[in-house]
């Protein structure tokens, strides 16, 4: 087998084991927190058999070893429960699959998160590779200040200012993304312009820099002025000499804010209100929906691991010492 | 070497002024040096480290590098000007009619694409051949070059192949479009002896071959005999003298190039002891526990003695230095002390074990934290293993200070503000400061120059008359070995090949790869290097 395999289907099998252990830290942290569904749907008034037998009904009396035990032994199977809300103290059980409940908003969410990848990194890209290319020049300064500025401005705040400026002022973009499940492509983009607009503000700068950054530490190189003394344009030093050794702490970076897009929009879901699962997880939190909770955590976790497995096997791939061993 | 036909001028500098960029301020790097090559010609360019003959050379091209700046004089190249040349005017001549040799092959090629592209890179970039025939003639100087497999070999990435032959294929690289000047700066000073002579044999061919002009810049004068038709001497930035090979070797005229010539003759009388200080016995060492690096290794070493350790890189040289230091416990075998063992692991000794071997490294100016003042850096082992306190230790450190030749000005510098010499006095100050039985010196003359090599080296020498300190002397110069040693240990491939008296170790009969290791050892002899090929080839 070749080494690089061997390497990635180690770094899949940690993978697995990461998210096991991720596993666990969720479920103990949400058996910390304060109350529970019971108490929380059936109100201050009920009777303390009322909430027993409620308890009873959703598996919360069994002791908690057993609860993770069930329930990660579902997660493996690819079922995640069903949903506490809907459920009323009434008897009437109107609850649905966390799978029914979580996949749309996902799917929203890895939408929105697409969009605002496609426009971003090729953008830092290309920003961070022209600003190191020109480097200390005016061009560079000002994009290392504007992209400073967008990163230090709170992203509720770039939202409305987009708002303002883009369909407000100038009404060219609606500002609020209710999209749903049954809407056309590109309506579905048009309507999700200003969010990812503004995710794209919010990333840009952090993968921007560290493009510029990679490339730079390298240009003092023994390699980079060889290849000056070769003759080599200054444009093909960069692209050519600097950029095929820089790729793995970029991939890094880049991932890094992928898995942000995915994981920690839900303030930009909440300005635009985008149905997307950030808000999904707030809610079931407020609503002490358990299963969706641990659902969504886990999905959150997951998207890193995959994300920086991938940034990691790309870190492997682009260096030849690993690639191609002696 | 054949004096060959000369042709036209091809380069001429006039009056060359470099100013380089360091410690917040400009200096003069090269104070008006002229420069003329002809056409086939070889110049030799040596002289110590910051003699500015690096500079000098990519000036040559036309280049200066980042925080230099050429501030006065003329670059004619085959007519045109270099100074008043734009940037692309520039790019189109370097990579097609001059090219660079950088030192480190190993670090001046990109690590990320094939050698074969990398080697006609600039000959297909500058359109002087199309892809396809550069690459048929880059496997034909490969094979000119004498490298393995030239077919396939281009193929590979620089990583996996030696050094040795990555100098080859960078050769190829500057032959590539037939150039009508390269430069070569100190092509094989990364490379082991044995390795370089196979180096320097090829490069010689092939410019002999394509008569192409090259400057060959080297602090090696026996290397540069080998190479040059003439040499040209820099000090601090100013030539010293220029003369035919042949002239300057055999009569040199400024008292700084005699100097040069005179470091090579320090030799210190062999002397032979029985009481052995420190004992190696029957070691294995692995890193990881599976890179076997150290096979049944023994060495003894006799106390108030200098033993050398030689051999090339990979030999386990530092290996069996770290062994010894506890750094690498040995996987087997043991490391007899005074007669009793040491512990294997540098935890299980104690402080009494660790204050009686010290060790120098080569680099010292990464051995030095650059915070701490010299007062700090000795004070630290005065401290720590003798138990000092206060003014006491600030009275060691001056005498220390002495001991090695320096005044207690420097008690309050830092290591930024010392020379390389000095950088290692100090590390010499420091090991001495425990005031050990054993020091582990590891290569630590090889950063040097020459003078400042000398200077460490007889320090070293008085030392250990005065204070009877017992020397393991690691290195892969055995001009250092001559200097030094009363005992020498051959090594390759992490095998001791033979351990005896400096006297017979360095007389023949040689085990074949001891002979193979002198007899790669550049001599100052323009013919040394034609004997050697012819007796090898003969052989």
């Amino acid at each position: 087998m070749h080494p690089v395999l061997a390497t990635v289907l180690q770094r899949l099998g940690l993978g697995v084991v990461t998210l096991f252990f991720v596993s666990l830290i969720i479920f103990s942290s949400i058996e910390m927190l304060p109350g529970d569904f019971g108490e929380a749907v059936l109100g201050q008034a009920a009777t303390e058999e009322t909430v027993a037998a409620f308890r009873r009904e959703l598996g919360l009396d069994k002791p908690a070893w057993l609860r993770y035990v069930d329930w990660i032994a579902s997660v493996a199977q690819g079922d995640f429960g069903t949903s506490f809300s809907g459920r009323a103290s009434s008897g009437v059980d109107r609850s649905r699959e966390v799978i029914d409940l979580v996949a749309p908003r996902l799917w929203n969410t890895l939408f929105l998160a697409a969009y605002a990848a496609v426009i971003s990194v090729p953008l830092a890209l290309f920003l961070g590779i022209t600003a190191a290319l020109y480097r200390n020049s005016f061009y560079d300064r000002f994009v290392n200040a504007a992209t400073l500025t967008t990163i230090s401005t709170p992203e509720f705040f770039v939202a409305y200012i987009l708002i303002l400026l883009l369909a407000s002022l100038n009404p060219w973009f609606p500002s609020l993304a209710n999209v749903t499940a049954d809407m056309p492509l590109w309506e579905r983009i048009y309507r999700t312009s200003l969010p990812a607009l503004t995710l794209t503000l919010v990333i840009v700068a952090h993968m921007m820099r560290m493009t510029r950054a990679a490339i730079i530490s390298l240009l003092a190189s023994p390699y980079i002025e060889m290849a000056k003394l070769k003759g080599v344009s200054a444009s093909q030093v960069i692209l050519k000499h600097a950029l095929p050794n820089a790729w793995a702490p970029i991939a890094t970076v880049i991932a890094f804010n992928l898995a942000y897009l995915v994981v920690g929009v839900v303030v930009v879901e909440v300005v635009f209100v985008y149905p997307g699962i950030g808000q999904l997880m707030v809610d079931a939190v407020t609503t002490r929906d358990i299963p969706v909770v641990q659902a969504c955590a886990l999905i959150f976790a997951a998207t890193y691991i995959i994300l920086n497995l991938i940034a990691d096997i790309i870190g492997i791939v682009t260096n030849p010492r690993l690639l191609h061993p002696r | 070497m054949t004096t060959k036909k000369k042709g036209d001028v091809l380069v001429e500098m006039r009056d060359i002024r470099i100013d380089g960029f360091s410690d917040e301020r400009w200096h003069q790097i090269i104070k008006g040096v002229d420069l003329t090559l002809h056409r086939g010609e070889v110049m030799g360019l040596i002289g110590e480290s910051g003699a500015g003959k690096s500079t000098l050379g990519k000036a040559a091209m036309g280049y200066t590098q980042p925080g230099c700046k050429l501030v006065g004089g003329t670059i004619m190249f085959d007519g045109i000007d270099l100074v008043k040349a734009s940037e692309a005017e520039k790019r189109k001549l370097w990579g097609s009619r001059i090219a660079y040799v950088a030192q480190s092959a190993a670090a001046a090629f990109n690590p990320a694409h094939r050698l074969i592209d990398q080697t006609v890179e600039a000959t297909v970039g500058h359109h002087v051949q199309s892809g396809e025939e550069a690459r048929a003639d880059a496997v034909e100087l490969y094979k000119a070059l004498q490298l393995p497999s030239p077919e396939t070999i281009g193929g590979r990435y620089p990583h996996q192949v030696s050094g040795g032959q990555l100098q080859r294929v960078m050769t190829a690289m500057a032959m590539s479009p037939r150039p009508d000047l390269i430069i070569f700066d100190e092509p094989t000073t990364a490379l082991d002896v044995t390795t370089q002579v196979e180096v320097l044999v090829a490069m010689r061919n092939i410019v002999e071959q394509f008569n192409t002009a090259a400057i060959y810049i080297t602090h090696d004068l026996a290397v540069v005999a080998q190479m040059a038709d003439f040499i040209k001497v820099l000090r601090y930035g100013e030539e010293v003298e220029e003369a035919e090979t042949r002239k300057m070797l055999s009569k040199p005229e400024m008292p700084y190039t005699k100097s040069l010539w005179a470091v090579r003759s320090i030799e210190k009388q062999e002397d032979i002891s029985d009481d052995i200080a420190l004992e190696i016995r029957n070691v294995d060492a692995a890193y990881g526990g599976t890179v076997k690096v150290l096979h049944d290794v023994s060495i003894r070493i006799p106390r108030g003695r200098t033993v050398a350790v030689v051999g090339e890189s990979g030999s386990g040289k530092s290996t069996t230095a770290r062994v010894i230091t506890g750094l690498l416990p040995p996987s087997s075998g043991e490391v007899l002390f005074n007669g009793t063992p040491l512990p294997g692991a540098l935890k299980d000794r104690n402080r009494d074990q660790l204050r009686r071997i010290q060790m120098i490294y080569q680099m010292a100016d990464t051995a030095m934290n650059p915070r701490q003042t010299v007062g700090e850096i000795i004070g630290r082992p005065v401290e720590f293993y003798l138990g000092k306190r206060g003014k006491a230790v600030e009275e060691r450190v001056i005498e220390l200070l002495k001991l090695i030749e320096l005044d207690e000005s420097f008690i309050d510098r830092l290591p930024s503000e010392l020379s390389g010499g000095q950088k290692q006095r100090i590390c010499i100050a420091r090991a001495l400061a425990a005031e050990p039985e054993l020091i582990i010196c590891d290569e630590v003359t090889s950063a040097l120059d020459q003078i400042v090599q000398e200077g460490i080296l007889k320090l070293l020498l008085r030392l250990q008359k005065e204070l009877g300190i017992t020397y393991l002397f690691i290195t892969h110069d055995i001009a250092t070995v001559k200097a030094i040693s009363d005992e020498i240990v051959v090594m390759f491939q992490g095998k001791v090949v033979e351990q005896g008296p400096k006297s017979e170790i360095l007389s023949p009969p040689h085990p074949d790869y001891t002979e193979l290791l002198l007899s790669s050892v550049p001599e100052m002899d323009p013919d040394w290097l034609d004997g050697l090929v012819g007796s090898r080839a003969a052989g």
